[in-house]
Formats: structure tokens, sequence, C-alpha cells
């Protein structure tokens, strides 16, 4: 009977040995205990803080994101110069952290998603290779790797008198990655607008065809002929408007290299690492992404008549994505949260330029670790709340 | 050493237009080996296999022509559960057959009612109970509009109070003709439908016979113990 009493509002009085044990009364009891000692940790901070920054007398707040860096970073993105201000080294900062983060990000799907595959395969020796690149990429540190594509690969490469280069149009050495930069002539604004004509076109294509072939049957080569537009339209506009584009060719003259598009060591030596040590994770995700989806799956789509490229694109990735998606996308937010390790070879970062320089030489420590982590938090924030819609799109629906 | 072990041996066996079989047998006897060779879910090494006139071998034609005639029902369902009933009745007809979508929902709904469960169109199979769902994989496979239907134990995974919803739909449609195989324990449904009950053994062919004379009057000791042992409770 005790069972059927507990907790009963209609009861009148308790005694306090019941009252100490009702689930309830302990639950709240405790959110009290934490929301107190919250509120005491964070009124010990704020006051601790406020009272030793004005014994040093130093100010606080945002005024001096205006005042002149001074400071020159090796490599930017953006245009920048020693005179901007403390507000454009933090755009500087962001810009190059995305940029590496990225074109990491790309690089390290397209790998992961072929390991990963590579690793289910039934060959021996490619499931082997594929095995003993996860094993060893993933049980390494990071920083270790980075380190050794900075110090064990670009660092030792010939100087630039003695560049390795492919085709006298891309040089590697010791300086970094040299390649010819576009320059777009008059008229080249069509060939770019054909390039967006064509995408929408394909598009157009591919909605036009699933339509037709839902409505009458009938099916269309729509990748062969979509990749014909994709391409060809752009080419056609292009040549027709005289190839109005040239090439501004990296060339060596005296010790170094002028003209083009470089990269420094620092950058190849992050991506590298960032792309390889990633794409190991990635790698597993993949495969336990579609080793989750049962054999039985493909046996049912083989017993009605699919074949096995349909089965994979109708029955198995759709089910495997469920699986593999939300890991990469925390992979993808790692990404971005590991490229702050360029530090350590000298890459200008965002916590490179902006925590780094920049807090030392105005001492606004609070106010630089602020905006360091809104940035980094509002895009993995931003990136999980993605992930979070994706989920609920595609959850399975049970009972 | 390397121990040869056959599956199957000794497989001689031709199934008429319109028959229906029971094939039974102690668990590891190949039955299930047997059906799916014939869709070629497993590959045979020796001998040959012909299933409607076309030779099943290495040829992806053949092999395609073979399975878009052959329905095949699972022990687990196997349907998909990303798709909901009507898709998953629709999908091989759009993408196989290439009929347009809405003659292939018409098809599907038709056979949806045929295993009586049409309001149940718009879910998807983790809303269903084993039997609904054995009965939708039962209608995904009608879709194709099969010649020859394959069931390995399709009602070994269901609650007793299940099993006779989907055996109903089976004898429903051994009676409108469909040549079936069916590896099952279902001794009543083999007395009630089949042409012919084969028993196997390892890997063989034991016995076969009408069922009136398979259950009454088995001839090998092997068929004997068997049928005693399953008929005793």
């Amino acid at each position: 009977m005790a069972v059927l009493e507990k907790g009963s509002p209609r009861r009148e009085s308790r005694s306090f040995g019941e009252w100490v044990n009702d689930e309830r009364v302990r639950s709240v009891f405790y959110q009290i205990l934490v929301a107190v000692a919250v509120i005491f940790v964070a009124h010990y901070l704020f006051t601790n803080t406020t009272e030793n920054l004005k014994a040093r007398g130093m100010s606080s707040g945002f005024d001096f994101l205006g005042s002149t860096a001074g400071f020159s970073i090796a490599w930017t993105v953006l245009p920048y110069n020693p005179d901007d201000n403390y507000f454009h080294v933090y755009l500087v900062g962001i810009v190059n952290t995305l940029t590496v983060s990225l074109v990491a990000i790309v690089c390290m799907t397209l790998l992961g998603f072929i390991v990963g595959v590579m690793r289910l395969s039934k060959n021996w020796l490619i499931a082997q290779i594929a095995a003993w690149y996860v094993e060893i990429l993933r049980n390494t540190p990071l920083l270790l790797q980075i380190l050794f594509w900075f110090l064990a690969v670009f660092s030792l490469l010939p100087r630039p008198r003695d560049s390795m280069s492919l085709i006298d149009l891309f040089f590697l050495n010791n300086r970094g990655f040299y390649m010819p930069a576009p320059v777009p002539g008059d008229g080249f604004d069509l060939t770019m607008i054909a390039i967006l004509v064509a995408i929408v076109a394909t598009y157009a294509l591919a909605v036009w065809a699933r339509k037709r072939h839902f409505a009458t049957g009938q099916r269309f080569p729509a990748f062969w002929t979509g990749l014909g537009i994709l391409f060809g339209l752009p080419l056609l506009v292009f040549l027709v408007t005289g190839a109005p584009l040239t090439f501004d060719y990296p060339s060596l003259q005296g010790f170094n290299f002028v003209g083009g598009v470089t990269v420094p060591p620092a950058f190849c030596a992050l991506l590298l690492a960032l792309v390889i040590y990633h794409s190991a994770y990635l790698a597993e995700s993949v495969r336990a992404g579609i080793l989750s989806v049962s054999h039985g799956q493909t046996e049912a789509a083989y017993s009605l008549g699919l074949r096995p490229g349909m089965t994979l694109r109708l029955v198995i990735v759709p089910q495997a994505m469920r699986a593999v998606v939300p890991p990469m996308i925390s992979n993808w937010m790692n990404v971005v949260k590991n490229s702050s390790l360029a530090i350590a070879i000298g890459y200008p970062d965002l916590v490179a330029v902006f925590m780094q320089t920049s807090l030392n030489q105005s001492g606004h420590a609070i106010e630089i670790v602020a905006m360091v982590m809104l940035f980094y938090m509002s895009v993995s924030l931003s990136i999980s709340l993605a992930l979070n819609y994706y989920n609920k799109l595609v959850q399975l629906k049970e009972r | 050493m390397v121990r040869e072990f056959h599956v199957l041996k000794d497989i001689d066996l031709t199934v008429y237009k319109g028959e229906r079989i029971v094939i039974c047998g102690p668990s590891g006897s190949g039955k299930s080996t047997l059906i799916r060779c014939i869709n070629r879910l497993e590959e045979h090494q020796k001998g040959d296999i012909l299933v409607n006139g076309v030779t099943m071998d290495t040829n992806l034609k053949n092999i395609d022509a073979i399975r878009r005639e052959v329905g095949m029902v699972f022990q687990q369902f196997n349907l998909f559960p990303h798709l909901t009933v009507l898709e998953n009745c629709t999908l091989a007809p759009i993408w196989v057959r290439n009929m347009p979508k809405a003659e292939a929902e018409k098809v599907a709904m038709t056979l949806l009612e045929r295993v009586k469960i049409p309001e149940q169109a718009l879910k998807y199979p983790g809303q269903l109970s084993g039997g609904q769902q054995q009965r939708v994989a039962i209608a995904r496979s009608l879709a194709m509009s099969p010649n020859i239907m394959l069931f390995d134990e399709p009602t070994s995974a269901l609650d007793p109070e299940m099993i006779s919803e989907v055996l109903d739909v089976m004898v429903g449609l051994a009676e409108s003709g469909m040549t079936m195989l069916v590896v099952t324990h279902e001794m009543g449904f083999a007395k009630r439908v089949a042409d012919r009950v084969i028993f196997m053994d390892q890997g063989e062919i034991v016995e076969q016979n009408t069922p009136g004379e398979f259950f009454n009057n088995p001839k090998s000791d092997r068929t004997k113990l068997f049928l005693s042992q399953i008929l005793a409770h």
C-alpha cells in the first residue's frame, strides 16, 4: 500500500522522514543547490576581475578595437596593412581561419568517403591500405601531424631556385606553393553568367526528367545531358567571346618567385594535416554507416529486380546517410576548432593574430577571449543547428 | 586438409506452372539455400538452373530478367524503413518497370487491398505490426507482377496470432493460380494448399510426394522421424 500512497497529494500531514525521502522534494533541493553555487561563482569572478582591473589601472570595454594594430601579418586573404585597426585584425583572422577550414572540410569529406568505402572493399590489398591509413592517422596526435608536415616535409623542400615544378605552371619550394593567377579580361562576365545559367538549366533538367519519369515512366539520361550543359555552355560562350582570360604566371626572379598566387608552407602543412587526420575519422563513420544497413535490404532490392547501382542510390545510401551525417558534421566542427593549432607553425589564424599578438599588445584579455569564443561558438552552433534540422527531417518513423 | 562441404547436392527439381510446392526439413538442410539459388541471392557452383526458359548464369542480363519475374518474401520482411508502405510497393515498378507513378500507385493500392491493409498505405514499416509488415512485403513483391513467388519461412518471425493473417493471404494467392515455392514449418498450410511436399535433409531431397501421401504414408525413416517430431504437439 505504501507504494500507492507515495507522493499522493491527498495526504494531509507527512512525517519529516517521508518528506526528506520524497523524490520531488529531493530534485527541487538539488536544483536550488546548483543555482546558488552558480550564482556565487559568477559573482566572485565578476567582482574579483573588476577589482583587479581597477587596482592595475586598466580600462575595460571595446574601445581598443578602433586603435591601430601596428603589426604585420605574414599571409592574409583579406587585404591588410599594419595601419589597420584591431577590429580589422579580427576580421582578417576569421577569414584566414575560415579559408583553411573550408578547403580542409571539402577535401576531408571527399577523402573520408573514398577511404571509408575502400575499407569495405572485397579486394584484400585495398581494404588493408585503408585500414592502416585509418589506424595510423587516427591514433597519433593532430599536433604531431601538423608539426610533421611543417618541419619534416614543407620546410625541407628545395630552395626557390631548385623548385619542384609541374609543367612549369605550378611550383613548390620551401617558401610555399605557387600557381598561376587568373586575370579576367573584357567580356569575361558573360562566361560567368553562362556558368550560372548552366547550373540553373541543369537543375531544371533534373527536376523535369524526374517529373516525366514519374508521370509517363519514360527515362531521360539527365546525368550525362546535365554534365554536357554544365561544361559545354560556359565553354561555348567563353570561346565565342574570344577567350577573354589570361593568367599571371609565377616566375623566378632573383632569389624568389614573383606573380601568380602564393600559399605559404604553414598553410599547406596545416591543410594537409587537418585533411588527413579528420578524413581518417570520417572514413570510420562512413564505414559504420554503410554497415549499419542490414544485408537484407540489399537482398530485398535485388529480389525486386533493382540493379546494384539503383539499390545503392535508392535503398542503401538514404539509410546510411542517417548514420553518417551526424558524426560527419561534428567532424566539420572539429576541423574549424582544430585549425587553431595553426599557432604552432605560425599560420596566422584567428587565435594567432588576435588572441596572441593583439592580446599581448593591447592587454584586453577578457574582451578578446570573449570575441574569439563568440566566433567559434557561433560557427559550431550554426552547424549543429543545421544538423538537428536535418536529423528531424530524416528520422525513421516508428511507433 | 579442407573437407569439401556441399550445402546442396544432387538436386533435380522441376516445378510446373501454377504448382504450389512446400519445402520442409530440419534446420541446416539447405531449404532456404535451394530457393535462394533460384533468384541468385546464392550462387550455385555446378549444375544448371533454368527459370522460365532463361538460364541462370553469370550473365547480368539473364540475372536481371529472372529477378524481374521472381518475387521473394523473407523471414525478416526486409521492408525499406525509410519509405512509406505505398512507396515500398511502387519503388520497383517505377524504377525497374518504368511504370508511371500514378499507375504504380493504383496497382499498389489494389494489392494492399488484397492483403487487407489499404488504410496503412501512408505509414512507415516501423509503425506496423510484424504480420502487417509481412503482408506489405507480399504486396511489394506482387507489385512487380511476378510469375513465381518464393517464400523463405514467411511466418517464422511472427507472433502466433499474426501467423494466420499472413497464411490467409498466401492461401488466397495460391488459389489465384500463382506458382509458389514455400519454405515453411506450417504443416497445416502444406496440407491445405500444396500440390507437392518436398522433404530435405543434409542438402538433398529425401522425399517428395503429394501432401496426402507425404503425411499419411512417409517412405523414408528420416521423414518419419521428422514428422513425428513436428506433429507431436
